[in-house]
């Protein structure tokens, strides 16, 4: 087993431990912290096969952004001393089919499919060819589609100010 | 003395070395492990020696002598600090939350270690060299916060809690600023990668060849740094006058000193981005055309280069610290909200233009 095997098995074990553990902690700060580590698992992988950019981006927006604004909330609402309801026992039963279908339904398909050795290596995605198909309005650019999430987001972002935005209230002076 | 120079000559032939020895995955290996320990004592030395530098230029500024009495000139009382810190007793509160309480320190630590490790320090010495660099940083040092809202919450204390509610808020927005000022400098670079952007300085740094707005760019890099490293004006996650000592309020020991190191080694981190990006990292100061003087200016090993544009840097920092009193958590933010922000984006506006008129050098 070479060294990159042994980084893999590593990274794989983490994510699947991590993963598990956040789903069935019963205090929820403990269980955001298991989710950002599953996602730096993810991230770890994305380094390893030399895919730097979707590895940054993997931390920027997931561990540094998702995970932190539920940190955030979660110090906001709850209190250290608060634990999770355990769930029945056959909503656990029922999810655990569940996940175990998913689990079977993905094996099956990857250990069934039959990877061709591909000769050329594809193109490399550097963040010059990445940032020019991203604003490319010629073929296979994506420039309407990046624009039209950009004023997606922008709506979004509008609307959150404004459900959040209370009036003032009246008579205070 | 050639390897001073260029240090590409000494990593090939450790490296050689070490292939003539070990076969291929083991060789991989053993690299991981020296680089780890090269960047475990560099960490140790830069705490020790900030620590002092800390203290020497706040006493400076102060007209005070500092530390003295611990071997001449005081320079060994950092070390005495350590010893003193070795053997505290680690205190844990009874209703603390114990996993997450001891883990949000190395979270810290880790996040140092994973930024410090892609910065070039001179010619050929860069533990890892992505086309992504600036943005492998920012996404890694966006993680350093969830360490401080951690020991904040676990360690069920409610300045604790305030605290680190404070620097979440303060991290999160600073880092959009810090971000943008950088931003600004890969528009006339056109790459991320930090070897490419040192390069690229080789005829005159980013701050002289890009006019106002590279300036611009650097002072608000230097005011957003300040505050995401939470250091003084912008210490309020640890507020000593109304929050006792913030995140870190219940931790001792060995736990506290890695908060307090992690903090000193933030510090050096973005100075030397700062550096890397504005100053020309390890480059020497040229000026395109002076071939002589250019010359002359080789002679000065880059590696000097690169540490003394870092003291200047973080000498700044300091001078901050001890010269302007701290911001209340409003002003703060509307500083950053309501003056840095547009300010940058109307910068980086201004500098795409200039880029796309060539008006630079």
């Amino acid at each position: 087993m070479g060294a990159s095997a042994i980084i893999f098995y590593t990274f794989a074990a983490i994510m699947i431990v991590f993963s598990f553990l956040a789903v069935t902690s019963q205090k929820i700060l403990r269980a955001a912290v298991y989710l950002l580590f599953a996602l730096g698992g993810t991230a770890g992988i994305y380094f390893m096969v030399n895919y730097f950019f979707l590895a940054a981006v993997q931390l920027t927006v997931y561990a540094g952004g998702i995970v932190v604004l539920i940190i955030f909330s979660i110090l906001l609402t709850s209190h250290i001393e608060e634990k999770m309801q355990k769930a029945d026992a056959w909503k656990i039963i029922l999810t655990a089919i569940v996940g175990l279908g998913g689990v079977v339904l993905s094996l099956f398909v990857i250990t069934n499919h039959v990877f061709i050795p591909q000769a050329n290596t594809g193109v490399e995605a550097n963040m010059t060819t990445i940032g020019e198909k991203l604003l490319g309005y010629g073929a296979g650019g994506y420039v309407l589609p990046f624009e039209v999430i950009s004023v997606l987001l922008l709506a979004a972002m509008i609307g959150a100010i404004v459900v959040a935005k209370r009036n003032k209230p009246e008579g205070n002076g | 003395m050639n390897w001073l120079y260029d240090f590409t000559y000494l990593t090939q032939s450790i490296h050689e070395s070490l292939s003539r020895n070990f076969e291929q995955g083991t060789v991989v290996l053993i690299e991981m492990i020296l680089v780890g320990l090269a960047f475990m004592i560099l960490f140790a030395l830069l705490g020790l020696v900030l620590v002092y530098a800390e203290r020497k230029v706040s006493a400076f500024f102060q007209q005070r002598l500092g530390p003295m009495r611990v071997g001449k000139w005081g320079t060994a009382q950092t070390l005495a600090d350590v010893i003193k810190l070795l053997m505290k007793e680690p205190l844990i509160n009874k209703n603390a939350d114990k996993f997450l309480f001891n883990l949000a320190p190395y979270i810290i630590m880790i996040t140092a270690f994973m930024t410090m490790a892609a910065l070039p320090f001179a010619k050929g010495l860069q533990a890892l060299d992505f086309d992504i660099g600036l943005l492998y940083i920012s996404a890694v040092s966006s993680l350093g916060v969830v360490g401080i809202l951690l020991a904040g919450w676990s360690s069920d204390n409610k300045y604790s809690l305030i605290g680190a509610l404070r620097s979440g808020a303060q991290v999160i927005s600073y880092e959009l600023s810090v971000g943008l000022s950088l931003l600004t400098i890969v528009i006339l670079t056109g790459s991320l990668q930090l070897s490419v952007i040192v390069e690229s300085q080789a005829n005159g740094w980013w701050i002289f060849k890009g006019h106002i707005p590279a300036v611009i760019a650097f002072i608000i890099f230097l005011i957003a740094s300040t505050a995401e490293t939470n250091r003084g004006p912008f210490d309020l996650a640890e507020a000593e006058s109304e929050l006792t000592a913030g995140f870190h309020t219940e931790y001792s020991g060995m736990k506290f000193a890695f908060f307090f190191l992690a903090e000193f080694a933030n510090m050096f981190i973005v100075s030397a981005l700062g550096a890397t990006v504005f100053l020309g990292g390890w480059m020497p100061f040229h000026i395109g055309g002076w071939e002589v003087f250019n010359n002359i200016m080789d002679y000065i090993p880059p590696i000097f280069w690169f540490f003394g544009k870092v003291s200047f840097i973080i000498f700044l920092m300091m001078w901050f610290r001890w010269t302007f009193p701290r911001l209340r958590i409003d002003q703060l933010l509307t500083l950053e909200w309501k003056y840095l922000l547009p300010i940058n984006l109307m910068n980086i506006l201004v500098m795409a233009f200039l880029v796309l008129m060539g008006w630079y050098f």
